[in-house]
């Protein structure tokens, strides 16, 4: 079990992560495809970042922001809450992280649709709401499972952001790729072997199966 | 009842311009925004939808106010309605022809009377991407009586049809609107459909509202042909006397000319014809 826990940590982080990054970044993504204002390229370009920035420099600021001194630790930590080198404080992290690549294709998506699907809509009588669900995502569902296994596999990926806010806590924390650089570091290379080759087959079997997926749909996805 | 006094800025082809739209349509008519592409035409539809906002004035509809700038009433675009076909069908893509209209339709029973009168029974199942242009629009016809409107607004439903489907079509609308009685607005830039489908035209150029009145009215006066022998479709047929009149459209041009009952005797409404003049006496006229 104790070998497993990694690998079981990295995937529950990757599930809850993708899991309240769509119901965050959905909406989002909805309403940035349907506005325009001024400073919407700013906006977007501080969203975009994590594609840029080094994980370290992401991961570093996250610390010191949620830090015990930090601006939004030392307010937490009035209510006894702490993120740093903790498993919630690695979904907020990640969350950041992965947050282009499941907003990129999904505003895509909807700035793809002709806008008279939603006028047509409106004008059947639907609600805003009716509309959303039963005609806009229905019809971006390429650019959904692009965003979700973006970010699910992003997450499973990711090292620098988890390093600097999770430290390496056994069954907390350290998750995968982590495990990984610890075994090689301790020159357990079996061990490292056996983390890498379950990530590299899952990894693939992940996108094989997207993109036969999505083919059936229509639309190659990476 | 429809009445509309709406001032909107759009753009035309000769820039910006405040367009001033004052348009009344009486109840259970057939009326026609008729003009360029780019005239305002289609504004003036989605003003009356609320798919867009008039600047200042007042939308009433069956002497019910939708849209009043100075009281700040603006009854939203899903509550005012209005059954709006877009000139790309906007067929939902996810779902079938049925499917589409069970989406739409206020009771579901009336979903397949509505197939059957667009005569898609046989495509029900089918999803729009396989249908094609003249199917997607039936479809999109159907789907919007489907949500039971007051007003029927149609966005140069024809325009991507070639000139067969749009002929069958445009007979197809005609009986639907004598049929069901619903106040439909047809925007075109088809005078031989105009002509054919509707009681009012209003001529919209860059914006402007030019003129109003019956088809004969707005159209017939300033149709002047120059040609000699020309093939057009007949529209419409009237006795007078031991003669018919018949109306008949020329590529984009009305002409009305006289038939004695010998010629007139095989042609029925729809067919095509040959019109031709020997050139005793040709009026010239500078232009």
């Amino acid at each position: 079990m104790e070998l497993l826990s990694p690998l079981i940590l990295t995937f529950e982080l990757a599930a809850v992560t993708t899991l309240l990054l769509s119901f965050f970044a959905i909406p989002m993504a909805y309403w940035l495809s349907t506005v325009s204002f001024r400073g919407k390229s700013i906006l977007e370009s501080i969203t975009s970042m994590p594609i840029v920035l080094p994980p370290s420099v992401l991961g570093f600021y996250l610390l010191v922001f949620m830090g015990p001194h930090g601006p939004l630790g030392s307010i937490l930590q009035k209510f006894d809450i702490r993120l740093v080198f903790t498993f919630e404080g690695l979904v907020i992290g990640s969350m950041i992280y992965s947050l282009p690549f499941m907003l990129q294709p999904v505003q895509a998506g909807f700035e793809a649709l002709p806008m008279s699907l939603r006028e047509a809509s409106y004008t059947l009588g639907k609600s805003r709401f009716q509309t959303f669900f039963r005609v806009l995502l229905p019809n971006i569902k390429p650019s959904l499972i692009t965003g979700i296994v973006l970010s699910f596999a992003h997450t499973v990926g990711e090292f620098g952001v988890v390093l600097m806010i999770g430290g390496s806590i056994p069954d907390k924390t350290r998750v995968a790729s982590i495990a990984i650089y610890d075994q090689v570091e301790a020159l357990n290379y079996g061990t490292a072997h056996f983390y890498s080759a379950v990530l590299f087959v899952l990894a693939f079997a992940v996108l094989l199966t997207v993109n036969t997926v999505n083919k059936r749909i229509g639309g190659k996805v990476i | 009842m429809i009445e509309i006094d709406v001032t909107k800025r759009i753009k035309t082809a000769t820039g910006e311009v405040d367009m001033h739209a004052v348009v009344d349509i009486e109840k259970g008519g057939f009326c026609s925004l008729f003009g360029k592409s780019g005239a305002g035409k289609t504004t003036i539809l989605r003003l009356l939808a609320g798919l867009t906002n008039p600047d200042d004035g007042v939308i009433r509809i069956d002497g019910k106010i939708v849209f009043d700038k100075k009281n700040g009433i603006n009854i939203p675009v899903n509550k005012r309605k209005c059954g709006f076909v877009f000139q790309d069908y906007a067929l939902f893509p996810n779902m079938t022809v049925k499917q589409n209209l069970e989406y739409a339709s206020t009771d579901k029973k009336n979903v397949d009377t509505l197939i059957e009168m667009v005569g898609m029974t046989e495509l029900k199942d089918r999803k729009p991407a396989t249908l094609s242009g003249g199917q997607k629009q039936r479809v999109a016809l159907a789907r919007a009586l489907a949500a039971e409107p007051e007003i029927l607004l149609l966005d140069e439903p024809f325009a991507a049809l070639d000139a067969d489907m749009r002929f069958t079509l445009q007979n197809e609308l005609k009986e639907i609107h004598s049929t069901l009685g619903i106040t439909t607005i047809l925007v075109s830039h088809d005078k031989g459909e105009v002509f054919k489908l509707a009681n009012k035209v209003y001529m919209i150029n860059d914006g402007v509202i030019t003129s109003h009145g019956t088809p004969e009215e707005v159209f017939t006066d300033t149709t002047v042909s120059g040609k000699f022998k020309f093939t057009g479709r007949v529209l419409k047929i009237e006795k007078s006397d031991c003669l018919f009149i018949l109306t008949v459209a020329v590529e984009s041009e009305i002409s009305t000319v006289v038939a004695t009952r010998t010629e007139a005797e095989n042609i029925t409404v729809g067919d095509r014809v040959l019109l031709y003049t020997k050139a005793f006496n040709p009026s010239v006229q500078k232009i």
